[in-house]
């Protein structure tokens, strides 16, 4: 059995006999493929996107400038392995990021799901309330005053007890 | 040790259980990936951070778990090899956390239907497992275990961005929902090949859960969401839900159709392969999956009456290298794992005749 690996432009060639592969490959089969394969694809399509490249082109002088200041890793070694090294990172590269998540979620930037009810609590109020207020405006659009005064309530009782919340922290 | 204890030592509850579906969906599958605020992650951090980590969640699973969980903490610089490679293939833990984690960590429950691994890619994965299709439920568990483990941690969280991941490829939900479904319908009609370019299509993963890369051994495919932004989690389940109901109709109408038109080859072929079962002596991991596949193929059609339908589940991870040398009580080379492999099998048949 014949193996190439080309690895920037390096080439290295394994060969083996069917038995030792079958050892080799048996021993830990799994892994070979995923670390092979799917973190050089992730890199490779984040490497490639124009407007990356457009900002290694302008960086081209000093290429590790963009860092984050609590880990320290910088952009281009995020380029390289497609992972960060510490939640402060996604801020820190938050505009060259914006082309790699539309990619890989389908345009989407944005999180529409679940939101940890302790921390999350001020977040949770917060987009509540800019839904009610959305649904406020589209009641009286289309004249449904009742519905209207509802939500209103209802903004109004969210806004005071989140207020409430704020004085005793 | 007799086949019976080990079976029983062996297998997980949600192997041998039914739930809606499971003539097609053999499991559900949730995964939630989480993150502590204030430490790096396991990409770039510390000894020291990890085990903070570790020790947080292991007080945290000690004192607030539920009782009836039976939570079992399991380091994995404690372990064998074999018993992480035993845990690999029950699909507990990935390889991942089992070769290259610094201090990973794993938390079980006595069913086998949760595991929590520490210090993989992420901080924390939280997973849950149901037998049939079963996303919703499924789905309901994780977000429980999640609330409770949020309650006493703080999780890295952004209002746009949703939860942090290591990889921005889970960024959001973090969520991964997926179905394994069993289609050799699909497969022998040959509509997979059309099929599985349109799931492509939208926005799901399919994949071979069995065998390298694409190819499929067993027949066995798992389906599951691949963004995690845009969408809210239960939007993700349903949409994958429906996808998967819609599978499950298509490989009805190809089994209906096989029996219609191809009666006796499909009998022919069924008892062929149980045959291969019941008498070969040597039996690689292949050939066994495409053979378990037949027969439980027979099973659900109504040929073969007297095997129970958990059989495929169960032999295509008790067939495995890492339990066939449980079984075995040592190493055992490629080959002698083949006649161990055809042993096993020949007396798991043979337990169902005298039931």
């Amino acid at each position: 059995m014949h193996f190439t690996k080309i690895v920037n432009g390096t080439k290295t060639e394994i060969h083996l006999c069917e038995k030792c592969a079958q050892e080799k490959g048996e021993m830990f089969s799994f892994d070979w493929g995923k670390s092979f394969s799917f973190d050089n694809l992730l890199s490779g399509l984040f490497n490639f996107d124009p407007a990356i490249q457009i900002f290694k082109q302008e960086a081209a002088p000093n290429p590790d400038v963009l860092r984050c200041n609590h880990c320290g890793m910088t952009f281009n070694q995020f380029l390289n392995t497609s992972r960060f090294g510490c939640p402060h990172c996604y801020e820190a590269f938050q505009h060259q990021l914006v082309p790699i998540l539309r990619r890989l979620h389908g345009g989407n930037i944005a999180h529409e799901g679940k939101i940890p009810a302790r921390i999350g609590g001020a977040i949770y109020t917060k987009k509540k309330l800019a839904q009610l207020k959305e649904a406020l405006q589209a009641a009286v659009e289309r004249e449904e005053f009742e519905k209207a005064a509802e939500l209103r309530d209802q903004i109004r009782a969210l806004e005071s007890s989140s207020l409430g919340k704020g004085g005793e922290q | 040790m007799s086949l019976e204890h080990f079976l029983h030592e062996a297998s997980s509850s949600w192997m041998n259980q039914e739930g809606p579906d499971s003539e097609i969906v053999l499991t559900s599958r949730v995964r939630l990936a989480r993150n502590l605020k204030n430490y790096r992650f396991p990409s770039l951090f510390s000894s020291e951070e990890a085990r903070e980590i570790v020790s947080t969640i292991q007080h945290v699973a000690l004192n607030h778990f539920p009782d009836d969980m039976h939570a079992e903490f399991l380091k994995m610089d404690e372990l064998k090899l074999l018993e992480k490679r035993v845990l690999v293939e029950k699909h507990l833990i990935s390889p991942q956390l089992a070769e290259e984690s610094n201090d990973g960590a794993v938390i079980l429950s006595s069913d086998e239907d949760i595991s929590i691994m520490i210090n993989e890619e992420d901080h924390l994965r939280i997973q849950c497992l149901s037998p049939g299709l079963q996303l919703h439920e499924t789905l309901e568990k994780a977000g429980k275990l999640d609330d409770l483990l949020e309650s006493w941690v703080d999780y890295a969280f952004d209002e746009t961005l949703g939860y942090l991941t290591s990889c921005p490829t889970n960024v959001g939900t973090g969520i991964r929902a997926s179905a394994m479904v069993h289609l050799p319908g699909l497969v022998l009609t040959q509509q997979i090949n059309q099929i599985i370019p349109a799931i492509h299509q939208l926005g799901l993963v399919v994949r071979g859960i069995y065998g390298e890369g694409s190819e499929a051994i067993g027949n066995i495919f798992q389906i599951s969401n691949q963004m995690t932004l845009g969408k809210s989690e239960e939007n993700i389940v349903s949409d994958l839900t429906s996808v998967i109901k819609q599978i499950i109709a298509q490989e009805r109408s190809a089994r209906e159709a096989l029996m219609q038109t191809s009666n006796i080859q499909l009998e022919d072929r069924v008892y062929r392969s149980l045959g291969v079962l019941q008498n070969s002596r040597i039996i690689e991991t292949k050939e066994a999956a495409q053979c378990l596949s037949d027969v439980r193929l027979g099973i659900d059609l109504g040929y073969i009456q007297n095997i129970s339908k958990h059989i495929l589940n169960e032999l295509m991870i008790l067939t495995q290298p890492g339990f066939l040398q449980l079984y075995a009580g040592r190493a055992l080379r490629p080959y002698e794992r083949d006649i161990r492999r055809a042993t096993l099998i020949r007396e798991r048949l043979r337990l169902e005749e005298t039931k």
